[in-house]
Protein backbone atom coordinates (compact mmCIF):
# COMPACT_ATOMS: atom_id res chain seq x y z
CA UNK A 1 0.00 0.00 0.00
CA UNK A 2 2.75 2.36 0.49
CA UNK A 3 4.03 1.50 -2.76
CA UNK A 4 1.69 4.02 -4.57
CA UNK A 5 1.71 6.70 -2.23
CA UNK A 6 5.44 6.98 -2.84
CA UNK A 7 5.36 6.85 -6.46
CA UNK A 8 2.76 9.58 -6.17
CA UNK A 9 4.76 12.04 -4.09
CA UNK A 10 7.45 11.36 -6.17
CA UNK A 11 6.01 12.29 -9.19
CA UNK A 12 3.79 15.41 -7.87
CA UNK A 13 7.33 16.72 -6.38
CA UNK A 14 9.02 16.01 -9.83
CA UNK A 15 6.14 17.38 -11.85
CA UNK A 16 6.30 20.79 -9.04
CA UNK A 17 10.00 21.42 -9.53
CA UNK A 18 9.55 21.16 -13.32
CA UNK A 19 6.64 23.22 -13.06
CA UNK A 20 8.37 26.04 -11.44
CA UNK A 21 11.34 25.90 -13.48
CA UNK A 22 9.68 26.34 -17.16
CA UNK A 23 6.26 27.67 -14.97
CA UNK A 24 7.75 31.06 -13.70
CA UNK A 25 9.40 32.42 -17.04
CA UNK A 26 6.59 31.47 -19.01
CA UNK A 27 4.08 32.84 -16.54
CA UNK A 28 6.45 36.14 -16.79
CA UNK A 29 6.40 36.25 -20.33
CA UNK A 30 2.59 36.01 -20.48
CA UNK A 31 2.83 39.13 -17.27
CA UNK A 32 5.02 41.30 -19.38
CA UNK A 33 5.22 41.18 -22.77
CA UNK A 34 3.25 42.78 -25.33
CA UNK A 35 3.56 40.05 -28.02
CA UNK A 36 -0.05 39.79 -30.23
CA UNK A 37 0.19 36.06 -29.76
CA UNK A 38 0.54 36.13 -25.98
CA UNK A 39 -3.05 34.98 -25.16
CA UNK A 40 -3.51 32.36 -27.25
CA UNK A 41 -0.26 31.31 -26.25
CA UNK A 42 -1.91 31.60 -22.58
CA UNK A 43 -5.34 29.91 -23.71
CA UNK A 44 -3.12 26.91 -25.01
CA UNK A 45 -1.59 26.74 -21.18
CA UNK A 46 -4.76 26.94 -19.58
CA UNK A 47 -6.48 24.33 -22.26
CA UNK A 48 -6.35 21.49 -19.51
CA UNK A 49 -8.24 23.36 -17.09
CA UNK A 50 -11.61 22.62 -19.87
CA UNK A 51 -10.45 19.39 -21.80
CA UNK A 52 -11.31 16.49 -20.56
CA UNK A 53 -8.44 14.40 -19.32
CA UNK A 54 -8.79 11.67 -21.66
CA UNK A 55 -8.74 13.52 -24.49
CA UNK A 56 -5.61 14.96 -23.40
CA UNK A 57 -4.23 11.90 -22.39
CA UNK A 58 -5.44 10.24 -26.02
CA UNK A 59 -3.51 12.57 -27.76
CA UNK A 60 -0.39 12.44 -25.42
CA UNK A 61 -0.49 8.76 -26.02
CA UNK A 62 -0.53 9.93 -29.83
CA UNK A 63 2.48 12.75 -29.41
CA UNK A 64 4.64 10.50 -27.03
CA UNK A 65 3.58 6.91 -28.74
CA UNK A 66 7.18 5.09 -30.53
CA UNK A 67 6.20 6.22 -34.09
CA UNK A 68 6.03 9.73 -32.82
CA UNK A 69 9.12 12.17 -33.39
CA UNK A 70 9.38 12.15 -29.40
CA UNK A 71 8.42 9.09 -29.06
CA UNK A 72 11.68 8.05 -31.37
CA UNK A 73 14.04 10.43 -29.75
CA UNK A 74 13.22 9.06 -26.49
CA UNK A 75 13.92 5.69 -27.88
CA UNK A 76 17.56 6.53 -29.02
CA UNK A 77 18.47 8.49 -25.61
CA UNK A 78 17.16 6.61 -23.48
CA UNK A 79 16.51 3.40 -25.05
CA UNK A 80 12.58 3.13 -23.79
CA UNK A 81 9.10 4.31 -25.14
CA UNK A 82 7.54 7.29 -23.12
CA UNK A 83 3.47 5.75 -22.51
CA UNK A 84 3.43 3.37 -19.87
CA UNK A 85 6.49 4.58 -18.63
CA UNK A 86 7.55 7.32 -15.09
CA UNK A 87 8.99 9.31 -17.25
CA UNK A 88 5.54 9.70 -19.34
CA UNK A 89 4.24 10.11 -16.34
CA UNK A 90 6.20 13.36 -15.49
CA UNK A 91 5.49 14.63 -19.19
CA UNK A 92 1.48 13.99 -18.91
CA UNK A 93 1.82 15.61 -15.47
CA UNK A 94 3.44 18.77 -16.26
CA UNK A 95 1.08 19.78 -19.25
CA UNK A 96 -2.04 18.89 -17.13
CA UNK A 97 -1.02 20.47 -13.99
CA UNK A 98 0.70 24.09 -15.96
CA UNK A 99 -2.05 26.04 -15.73
CA UNK A 100 -2.35 25.80 -12.19
CA UNK A 101 0.74 26.88 -11.66
CA UNK A 102 1.29 29.60 -14.11
CA UNK A 103 -1.89 31.63 -14.00
CA UNK A 104 -0.77 32.08 -9.66
CA UNK A 105 2.41 33.11 -10.99
CA UNK A 106 1.17 35.11 -13.90
CA UNK A 107 -0.92 36.95 -11.54
CA UNK A 108 1.08 37.95 -9.32
CA UNK A 109 4.00 39.02 -11.75
CA UNK A 110 0.93 41.65 -12.78
CA UNK A 111 0.41 42.35 -9.41
CA UNK A 112 3.94 43.62 -9.02
CA UNK A 113 3.54 46.44 -11.41
CA UNK A 114 6.27 48.18 -13.69
CA UNK A 115 7.15 50.77 -10.50
CA UNK A 116 9.43 48.26 -8.59
CA UNK A 117 11.46 47.25 -11.57
CA UNK A 118 11.52 50.68 -12.66
CA UNK A 119 13.03 51.39 -9.31
CA UNK A 120 15.13 48.66 -10.27
CA UNK A 121 16.73 49.80 -13.51
CA UNK A 122 17.55 53.00 -12.25
CA UNK A 123 19.24 51.30 -9.44
CA UNK A 124 21.49 49.75 -12.24
CA UNK A 125 19.82 46.29 -12.37
CA UNK A 126 19.66 44.44 -15.47
CA UNK A 127 16.20 42.75 -16.55
CA UNK A 128 17.77 39.58 -15.63
CA UNK A 129 18.79 40.79 -12.16
CA UNK A 130 15.31 42.59 -11.91
CA UNK A 131 13.75 39.56 -12.12
CA UNK A 132 15.47 37.72 -9.75
CA UNK A 133 16.31 40.08 -7.31
CA UNK A 134 13.02 41.99 -7.64
CA UNK A 135 10.46 39.84 -9.32
CA UNK A 136 10.49 36.85 -8.01
CA UNK A 137 10.63 37.93 -4.18
CA UNK A 138 7.63 40.26 -4.86
CA UNK A 139 5.78 37.11 -6.46
CA UNK A 140 6.70 34.54 -3.38
CA UNK A 141 3.10 34.55 -2.36
CA UNK A 142 1.45 33.43 -6.11
CA UNK A 143 4.88 31.30 -6.10
CA UNK A 144 3.87 29.48 -3.55
CA UNK A 145 0.37 28.99 -4.08
CA UNK A 146 1.13 27.97 -7.85
CA UNK A 147 3.29 25.21 -6.22
CA UNK A 148 0.85 23.49 -3.68
CA UNK A 149 -1.70 23.58 -6.71
CA UNK A 150 0.57 22.08 -8.91
CA UNK A 151 1.51 19.68 -6.60
CA UNK A 152 -1.91 18.88 -5.17
CA UNK A 153 -3.47 18.71 -8.61
CA UNK A 154 -0.65 15.96 -9.28
CA UNK A 155 -1.50 14.11 -6.51
CA UNK A 156 -5.28 14.20 -7.43
CA UNK A 157 -4.93 13.56 -11.74
CA UNK A 158 -6.12 10.15 -12.53
CA UNK A 159 -7.93 10.52 -16.21
CA UNK A 160 -4.51 11.34 -17.95
CA UNK A 161 -2.64 8.58 -16.02
CA UNK A 162 -5.18 5.67 -17.34
CA UNK A 163 -4.90 6.79 -20.55
CA UNK A 164 -0.75 7.05 -20.88
CA UNK A 165 0.40 5.42 -17.69
CA UNK A 166 -2.22 2.54 -17.38
CA UNK A 167 -0.98 0.35 -13.61
CA UNK A 168 2.25 -0.63 -13.89
CA UNK A 169 3.04 -0.95 -10.22
CA UNK A 170 5.73 1.00 -8.88
CA UNK A 171 6.09 2.25 -12.25
CA UNK A 172 2.80 4.03 -13.33
CA UNK A 173 0.48 2.54 -10.46
CA UNK A 174 -0.01 6.08 -8.44
CA UNK A 175 -2.34 6.62 -5.75
CA UNK A 176 -5.58 7.65 -7.64
CA UNK A 177 -5.15 4.18 -9.69
CA UNK A 178 -4.67 2.32 -6.78
CA UNK A 179 -8.07 3.56 -5.10
CA UNK A 180 -9.91 2.65 -8.54
CA UNK A 181 -7.84 -0.79 -9.01
CA UNK A 182 -9.34 -1.39 -4.96
CA UNK A 183 -12.60 -0.40 -5.80
CA UNK A 184 -12.72 -2.60 -8.81
CA UNK A 185 -11.32 -5.64 -6.33
CA UNK A 186 -13.66 -4.74 -4.40
CA UNK A 187 -10.95 -3.88 -1.55
CA UNK A 188 -13.08 -1.39 0.54
CA UNK A 189 -10.95 -1.74 3.71
CA UNK A 190 -7.91 -0.46 1.38
CA UNK A 191 -9.79 2.16 -0.44
CA UNK A 192 -11.18 3.43 2.40
CA UNK A 193 -7.87 3.97 3.79
CA UNK A 194 -6.32 6.00 0.67
CA UNK A 195 -9.53 7.79 0.03
CA UNK A 196 -9.75 9.06 3.34
CA UNK A 197 -5.66 9.83 3.70
CA UNK A 198 -6.31 11.54 0.59
CA UNK A 199 -9.04 13.91 1.99
CA UNK A 200 -7.85 14.85 4.98
CA UNK A 201 -4.53 15.94 2.81
CA UNK A 202 -6.78 17.52 0.56
CA UNK A 203 -8.28 19.84 3.17
CA UNK A 204 -5.15 20.34 5.31
CA UNK A 205 -3.57 21.89 1.66
CA UNK A 206 -6.20 24.35 0.89
CA UNK A 207 -6.53 25.58 4.59
CA UNK A 208 -2.82 25.97 5.02
CA UNK A 209 -2.86 27.51 1.57
CA UNK A 210 -5.85 29.92 2.93
CA UNK A 211 -3.89 30.55 6.14
CA UNK A 212 -0.65 31.46 4.18
CA UNK A 213 -2.20 33.33 1.76
CA UNK A 214 -4.19 35.46 4.51
CA UNK A 215 -0.59 35.64 6.43
CA UNK A 216 1.21 36.92 3.32
CA UNK A 217 -1.46 39.97 2.30
CA UNK A 218 -1.48 40.65 6.01
CA UNK A 219 2.45 41.31 5.95
CA UNK A 220 1.70 43.32 2.65
CA UNK A 221 -0.28 45.90 4.54
CA UNK A 222 1.13 46.76 7.50
CA UNK A 223 1.88 50.72 6.18
CA UNK B 1 31.92 70.17 -21.24
CA UNK B 2 29.71 70.63 -17.81
CA UNK B 3 26.20 70.38 -18.67
CA UNK B 4 23.28 69.20 -19.77
CA UNK B 5 21.87 69.11 -23.19
CA UNK B 6 18.62 67.35 -23.68
CA UNK B 7 15.44 67.51 -26.89
CA UNK B 8 12.56 65.17 -26.10
CA UNK B 9 9.86 65.04 -28.92
CA UNK B 10 7.00 62.43 -29.25
CA UNK B 11 3.76 62.19 -28.47
CA UNK B 12 2.01 62.07 -25.16
CA UNK B 13 -2.32 61.08 -24.26
CA UNK B 14 -2.96 64.79 -24.38
CA UNK B 15 -0.60 66.43 -25.89
CA UNK B 16 2.86 67.02 -28.04
CA UNK B 17 5.84 66.46 -26.30
CA UNK B 18 8.68 68.90 -27.17
CA UNK B 19 11.57 70.18 -25.09
CA UNK B 20 15.22 71.68 -25.53
CA UNK B 21 16.89 73.01 -23.03
CA UNK B 22 20.81 72.96 -21.85
CA UNK B 23 21.50 73.13 -17.97
CA UNK B 24 23.86 73.69 -16.30
CA UNK B 25 25.48 70.27 -14.13
CA UNK B 26 25.74 71.93 -11.43
CA UNK B 27 23.15 72.77 -8.60
CA UNK B 28 19.43 72.01 -8.52
CA UNK B 29 17.48 72.67 -11.71
CA UNK B 30 13.69 72.76 -10.81
CA UNK B 31 11.10 71.51 -13.66
CA UNK B 32 8.07 73.84 -13.08
CA UNK B 33 4.65 74.03 -14.32
CA UNK B 34 1.24 72.91 -13.76
CA UNK B 35 0.05 69.25 -13.30
CA UNK B 36 0.03 67.27 -16.11
CA UNK B 37 2.49 69.19 -18.31
CA UNK B 38 4.55 66.34 -19.39
CA UNK B 39 7.46 67.27 -16.39
CA UNK B 40 7.26 63.70 -14.90
CA UNK B 41 7.87 62.29 -19.07
CA UNK B 42 10.69 64.29 -19.21
CA UNK B 43 12.25 63.24 -16.35
CA UNK B 44 11.72 59.29 -17.17
CA UNK B 45 13.67 60.54 -20.81
CA UNK B 46 16.06 61.50 -18.84
CA UNK B 47 16.52 58.11 -16.98
CA UNK B 48 15.51 56.39 -19.46
CA UNK B 49 12.56 54.65 -18.36
CA UNK B 50 10.69 55.87 -21.30
CA UNK B 51 11.69 56.58 -24.72
CA UNK B 52 9.84 59.26 -27.30
CA UNK B 53 10.34 59.11 -30.99
CA UNK B 54 12.70 61.90 -31.21
CA UNK B 55 15.25 62.48 -28.61
CA UNK B 56 18.88 63.44 -27.91
CA UNK B 57 20.58 63.46 -24.82
CA UNK B 58 23.81 64.46 -23.35
CA UNK B 59 25.46 64.39 -20.08
CA UNK B 60 28.75 66.02 -19.74
CA UNK B 61 29.53 65.41 -23.27
CA UNK B 62 28.45 61.64 -22.96
CA UNK B 63 25.61 60.87 -25.21
CA UNK B 64 23.08 58.65 -23.67
CA UNK B 65 20.30 59.08 -26.45
CA UNK B 66 20.60 60.53 -30.40
CA UNK B 67 19.35 59.26 -33.48
CA UNK B 68 21.15 55.52 -33.24
CA UNK B 69 21.84 54.77 -30.20
CA UNK B 70 19.70 54.56 -26.60
CA UNK B 71 21.56 53.77 -23.06
CA UNK B 72 19.54 51.20 -21.54
CA UNK B 73 18.31 52.79 -17.94
CA UNK B 74 20.24 50.49 -15.84
CA UNK B 75 23.51 51.54 -17.42
CA UNK B 76 22.81 55.29 -16.76
CA UNK B 77 24.76 56.54 -13.47
CA UNK B 78 21.56 58.41 -12.48
CA UNK B 79 19.58 58.06 -9.12
CA UNK B 80 15.71 58.11 -9.53
CA UNK B 81 13.34 59.45 -6.78
CA UNK B 82 10.26 58.74 -7.43
CA UNK B 83 6.62 60.39 -5.95
CA UNK B 84 5.85 57.89 -3.62
CA UNK B 85 9.55 56.42 -2.59
CA UNK B 86 8.81 53.49 -4.21
CA UNK B 87 10.51 51.09 -2.11
CA UNK B 88 11.10 47.39 -2.20
CA UNK B 89 8.50 45.47 -0.10
CA UNK B 90 10.51 42.49 0.40
CA UNK B 91 13.29 44.08 1.39
CA UNK B 92 14.42 46.29 4.93
CA UNK B 93 15.17 49.89 4.93
CA UNK B 94 19.14 48.40 4.70
CA UNK B 95 18.26 45.84 1.85
CA UNK B 96 16.94 48.80 0.20
CA UNK B 97 19.23 51.29 0.57
CA UNK B 98 22.43 48.96 -0.56
CA UNK B 99 20.19 47.76 -3.38
CA UNK B 100 21.99 50.39 -5.44
CA UNK B 101 25.13 50.90 -3.18
CA UNK B 102 25.79 46.85 -4.58
CA UNK B 103 25.51 47.11 -8.47
CA UNK B 104 27.06 50.92 -8.70
CA UNK B 105 30.95 50.78 -9.58
CA UNK B 106 31.75 51.70 -5.98
CA UNK B 107 30.21 48.98 -4.46
CA UNK B 108 32.25 48.69 -1.23
CA UNK B 109 32.41 52.28 0.10
CA UNK B 110 31.11 51.68 3.69
CA UNK B 111 31.89 55.36 4.95
CA UNK B 112 29.65 56.77 1.68
CA UNK B 113 27.20 54.36 3.06
CA UNK B 114 27.54 55.30 6.92
CA UNK B 115 27.40 59.22 5.22
CA UNK B 116 24.41 59.16 3.39
CA UNK B 117 23.23 57.19 6.99
CA UNK B 118 23.65 59.59 8.94
CA UNK B 119 23.14 62.10 6.86
CA UNK B 120 19.45 60.92 5.67
CA UNK B 121 19.11 60.14 9.67
CA UNK B 122 18.62 56.92 9.11
CA UNK B 123 20.79 55.34 11.05
CA UNK B 124 17.85 54.00 13.74
CA UNK B 125 15.79 52.65 10.71
CA UNK B 126 18.38 50.63 8.98
CA UNK B 127 16.65 46.95 10.42
CA UNK B 128 12.97 48.38 9.98
CA UNK B 129 10.87 46.77 7.29
CA UNK B 130 9.51 49.66 4.94
CA UNK B 131 6.13 48.86 6.14
CA UNK B 132 6.95 50.17 8.94
CA UNK B 133 7.88 53.54 7.99
CA UNK B 134 6.26 57.08 7.96
CA UNK B 135 5.72 58.43 4.45
CA UNK B 136 8.56 61.67 5.24
CA UNK B 137 10.81 58.00 6.38
CA UNK B 138 9.90 56.33 3.33
CA UNK B 139 11.18 59.41 1.28
CA UNK B 140 14.31 59.36 2.78
CA UNK B 141 14.92 55.98 2.17
CA UNK B 142 14.41 56.52 -1.05
CA UNK B 143 17.00 59.18 -1.20
CA UNK B 144 18.97 57.71 0.40
CA UNK B 145 19.19 54.55 -2.18
CA UNK B 146 19.31 56.61 -4.90
CA UNK B 147 22.31 58.85 -3.62
CA UNK B 148 24.14 55.33 -2.65
CA UNK B 149 23.79 54.20 -5.94
CA UNK B 150 26.75 56.87 -6.74
CA UNK B 151 24.44 58.90 -9.68
CA UNK B 152 25.54 61.43 -11.92
CA UNK B 153 22.75 62.88 -12.07
CA UNK B 154 19.40 63.19 -9.19
CA UNK B 155 16.32 63.14 -10.91
CA UNK B 156 13.58 63.66 -8.20
CA UNK B 157 10.15 63.59 -9.19
CA UNK B 158 8.18 65.60 -6.80
CA UNK B 159 9.60 63.98 -4.01
CA UNK B 160 7.43 65.77 -1.21
CA UNK B 161 3.85 66.08 -2.94
CA UNK B 162 2.91 62.92 -1.56
CA UNK B 163 3.93 63.84 1.97
CA UNK B 164 1.56 65.86 4.40
CA UNK B 165 2.90 69.42 5.83
CA UNK B 166 4.24 67.95 8.81
CA UNK B 167 6.19 65.43 6.83
CA UNK B 168 7.39 67.78 4.39
CA UNK B 169 9.04 70.19 6.70
CA UNK B 170 10.38 67.36 8.52
CA UNK B 171 12.21 66.31 4.95
CA UNK B 172 13.21 69.41 3.77
CA UNK B 173 16.04 69.88 5.94
CA UNK B 174 17.71 67.27 4.72
CA UNK B 175 17.34 67.75 1.24
CA UNK B 176 18.90 71.12 1.98
CA UNK B 177 21.53 69.11 3.76
CA UNK B 178 21.84 66.84 0.78
CA UNK B 179 22.41 69.74 -1.23
CA UNK B 180 25.10 70.85 0.09
CA UNK B 181 27.26 68.04 0.97
CA UNK B 182 26.82 66.86 -2.88
CA UNK B 183 28.12 68.63 -5.96
CA UNK B 184 26.18 66.31 -8.59
CA UNK B 185 23.77 68.12 -10.60
CA UNK B 186 19.88 67.84 -9.31
CA UNK B 187 17.17 67.45 -11.57
CA UNK B 188 13.89 68.30 -9.37
CA UNK B 189 9.85 68.37 -10.41
CA UNK B 190 7.91 70.71 -8.63
CA UNK B 191 4.24 72.61 -8.87
CA UNK B 192 4.99 74.21 -5.91
CA UNK B 193 6.73 77.80 -6.06
CA UNK B 194 7.37 78.08 -2.54
CA UNK B 195 9.73 74.80 -2.79
CA UNK B 196 11.17 76.14 -6.13
CA UNK B 197 11.75 79.35 -3.98
CA UNK B 198 13.85 76.96 -1.23
CA UNK B 199 16.24 74.60 -3.43
CA UNK B 200 16.44 75.57 -6.95
CA UNK B 201 19.42 77.37 -8.70
CA UNK B 202 17.65 77.30 -12.27
CA UNK B 203 14.42 76.79 -13.62
CA UNK B 204 12.76 75.35 -16.72
CA UNK B 205 9.22 75.95 -16.48
CA UNK B 206 7.05 73.57 -19.01
CA UNK B 207 3.53 74.27 -19.87
CA UNK B 208 1.19 71.70 -22.18
CA UNK B 209 4.43 69.92 -22.90
CA UNK B 210 6.61 72.48 -24.35
CA UNK B 211 9.13 74.69 -22.03
CA UNK B 212 7.93 78.13 -21.88
CA UNK B 213 11.27 79.47 -20.38
CA UNK B 214 14.68 78.33 -18.92
CA UNK B 215 17.07 80.36 -16.97
CA UNK B 216 18.90 81.01 -13.65
CA UNK B 217 16.62 80.82 -10.64
CA UNK B 218 16.36 84.81 -9.47
CA UNK B 219 15.62 86.03 -13.38
CA UNK B 220 12.63 83.62 -13.63
CA UNK B 221 10.91 84.37 -11.08
CA UNK B 222 11.36 88.46 -11.74
CA UNK B 223 10.22 87.81 -15.33
CA UNK B 224 6.70 89.57 -15.19
CA UNK B 225 5.32 87.92 -18.42
CA UNK B 226 5.69 84.41 -16.77
CA UNK B 227 2.98 82.88 -15.30
CA UNK B 228 4.74 82.24 -11.88
CA UNK B 229 4.40 86.26 -11.77
CA UNK B 230 0.71 86.18 -11.52
CA UNK B 231 0.29 83.91 -8.71
CA UNK B 232 -0.84 85.22 -5.29
CA UNK B 233 2.27 84.29 -4.06
CA UNK B 234 4.48 85.68 -6.60
CA UNK B 235 7.73 86.76 -5.00
CA UNK B 236 11.30 87.60 -5.54
CA UNK B 237 13.88 85.80 -4.48
CA UNK B 238 17.24 87.59 -3.69
CA UNK B 239 20.82 86.38 -2.26
CA UNK B 240 22.40 88.64 -0.09
CA UNK B 241 25.37 88.19 2.37
CA UNK B 242 25.26 88.91 6.33
CA UNK B 243 27.17 91.90 6.93
CA UNK B 244 26.19 92.62 10.41
CA UNK B 245 24.00 91.55 13.22
CA UNK B 246 22.87 93.94 16.11
CA UNK B 247 23.16 92.38 19.35
CA UNK B 248 20.55 94.90 21.06
CA UNK B 249 17.66 95.19 18.39
CA UNK B 250 18.18 91.33 16.83
CA UNK B 251 18.56 92.53 13.49
CA UNK B 252 20.57 90.69 11.03
CA UNK B 253 21.49 92.76 8.04
CA UNK B 254 22.25 91.46 4.53
CA UNK B 255 24.22 93.18 1.74
CA UNK B 256 23.13 92.75 -1.99
CA UNK B 257 24.26 95.07 -4.77
CA UNK B 258 24.72 98.12 -2.67
CA UNK B 259 21.91 97.25 -0.65
CA UNK B 260 20.89 96.18 2.64
CA UNK B 261 18.22 94.05 4.08
CA UNK B 262 17.30 94.31 7.38
CA UNK B 263 15.79 91.04 9.04
CA UNK B 264 14.75 90.41 12.83
CA UNK B 265 16.14 87.76 14.34
CA UNK B 266 19.79 86.13 14.30
CA UNK B 267 19.92 84.16 10.45
CA UNK B 268 23.70 83.24 10.28
CA UNK B 269 27.11 84.44 11.00
CA UNK B 270 28.76 87.43 9.29
CA UNK B 271 30.03 86.56 5.22
CA UNK B 272 27.70 84.06 5.39
CA UNK B 273 25.59 84.41 2.15
CA UNK B 274 21.42 83.62 2.77
CA UNK B 275 18.46 83.33 0.57
CA UNK B 276 16.01 86.18 1.09
CA UNK B 277 12.24 85.86 -0.34
CA UNK B 278 10.29 88.89 -0.90
CA UNK B 279 6.26 88.61 -1.80
CA UNK B 280 5.26 90.90 -3.92
CA UNK B 281 2.15 91.78 -2.02
CA UNK B 282 4.61 92.65 0.92
CA UNK B 283 5.97 95.41 -1.51
CA UNK B 284 4.36 99.13 -1.35
CA UNK B 285 5.03 102.18 -3.43
CA UNK B 286 5.62 105.79 -2.63
CA UNK B 287 7.00 108.71 -4.27
CA UNK B 288 8.60 110.52 -1.69
CA UNK B 289 11.07 108.85 0.98
CA UNK B 290 8.39 107.86 3.64
CA UNK B 291 9.69 109.63 6.90
CA UNK B 292 7.63 108.65 9.54
CA UNK B 293 6.89 104.65 9.01
CA UNK B 294 7.63 101.50 11.10
CA UNK B 295 9.35 99.18 7.84
CA UNK B 296 12.84 98.58 7.78
CA UNK B 297 13.70 98.31 4.64
CA UNK B 298 13.04 100.75 2.08
CA UNK B 299 14.89 101.08 -0.96
CA UNK B 300 14.83 104.19 -4.06
CA UNK B 301 14.81 102.11 -7.16
CA UNK B 302 13.66 102.80 -10.77
CA UNK B 303 10.71 101.36 -12.23
CA UNK B 304 11.30 99.23 -15.33
CA UNK B 305 8.40 97.51 -16.01
CA UNK B 306 4.41 97.95 -14.98
CA UNK B 307 2.40 94.69 -16.53
CA UNK B 308 -1.61 94.04 -16.08
CA UNK B 309 -1.99 90.91 -13.79
CA UNK B 310 -6.30 91.26 -14.08
CA UNK B 311 -8.55 94.00 -14.41
CA UNK B 312 -7.85 95.31 -10.81
CA UNK B 313 -4.20 94.46 -10.63
CA UNK B 314 -1.07 95.45 -11.83
CA UNK B 315 2.80 94.09 -11.12
CA UNK B 316 5.21 96.96 -11.43
CA UNK B 317 8.74 95.62 -11.65
CA UNK B 318 12.00 97.40 -9.92
CA UNK B 319 15.14 97.63 -10.40
CA UNK B 320 17.48 96.83 -7.42
CA UNK B 321 21.07 96.24 -9.06
CA UNK B 322 21.25 93.50 -10.85
CA UNK B 323 18.09 92.08 -9.95
CA UNK B 324 14.42 92.51 -10.02
CA UNK B 325 11.73 93.48 -7.32
CA UNK B 326 8.13 92.96 -8.00
CA UNK B 327 5.53 94.71 -6.29
CA UNK B 328 1.73 93.82 -6.94
CA UNK B 329 -0.22 97.45 -6.97
CA UNK B 330 -4.00 98.16 -7.39
CA UNK B 331 -5.04 99.94 -10.52
CA UNK B 332 -6.41 102.60 -8.60
CA UNK B 333 -2.92 103.19 -6.39
CA UNK B 334 -1.55 103.22 -10.22
CA UNK B 335 -3.58 105.53 -11.33
CA UNK B 336 -3.69 107.39 -8.46
CA UNK B 337 0.05 107.97 -8.39
CA UNK B 338 0.70 107.71 -11.85
CA UNK B 339 3.61 105.13 -12.01
CA UNK B 340 5.24 105.76 -15.02
CA UNK B 341 8.05 103.41 -16.55
CA UNK B 342 11.24 105.06 -15.37
CA UNK B 343 10.10 106.90 -12.79
CA UNK B 344 12.53 107.00 -9.25
CA UNK B 345 10.44 105.50 -6.65
CA UNK B 346 10.77 103.99 -2.90
CA UNK B 347 9.96 100.88 -2.31
CA UNK B 348 8.74 99.73 1.06
CA UNK B 349 9.22 96.15 1.96
CA UNK B 350 6.98 95.34 4.71
CA UNK B 351 8.42 91.16 5.08
CA UNK B 352 11.87 90.04 4.47
CA UNK B 353 11.39 86.40 5.06
CA UNK B 354 14.28 83.58 5.04
CA UNK B 355 13.87 81.23 2.41
CA UNK B 356 16.78 78.75 3.98
CA UNK B 357 19.73 78.27 6.15
CA UNK B 358 21.50 76.82 3.07
CA UNK B 359 24.89 77.70 2.53
CA UNK B 360 26.47 77.77 -1.09
CA UNK B 361 29.88 76.89 -2.30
Amino acid sequence: MIEPIVLTLKLASLTTVILLIIGTPLAWWLARSQCIFKEAVGAVVALPLVLPPTVLGFYLLIALGPQSPLGQLSHTLFGQALPFSFAGLVIGSVIYSMPFVVQPVRNAFEAIGDKPLEAAATLRASPIDCFFNVAIPLARPGLITGAVLGFAHTVGEFGVILMIGGNIPGETKVLSIAIYDHVENLEWTQAHILSAGMLVFSFIVILSMMVLDKRLRRGRKVS
Amino acid sequence: MSQITARFKGQLDQFQLDVDFTIPSVGVTALFGQSGCGKTTVLRCLAGLERVTEGDLRINGAVWQDQSSFVKPHHRPVGYVFQDANLFDHLDVKGNLLFGHKRSSQKNDGPFFEGVVSLMGLSNLLDRPVQMLSGGERQRVAIGRALLSHPKLLLMDEPLSALDRFAKEEIIPYLQKMHQALSIPIIYISHDSEEVERLADHLILMEKGRIVKSGPLFDMLSDPKLFIAKSSKTASVFEGVICHFDEADQITSLQFCNRTFHVPGYVGEVGETRRVRIVATDVSLANEMPSKTTILNVFESRIIEIVAIDEARYNVVLELGTAKLIARISKRSLSHFDFQIGQSVFAQVKAVSMVEKRKRK
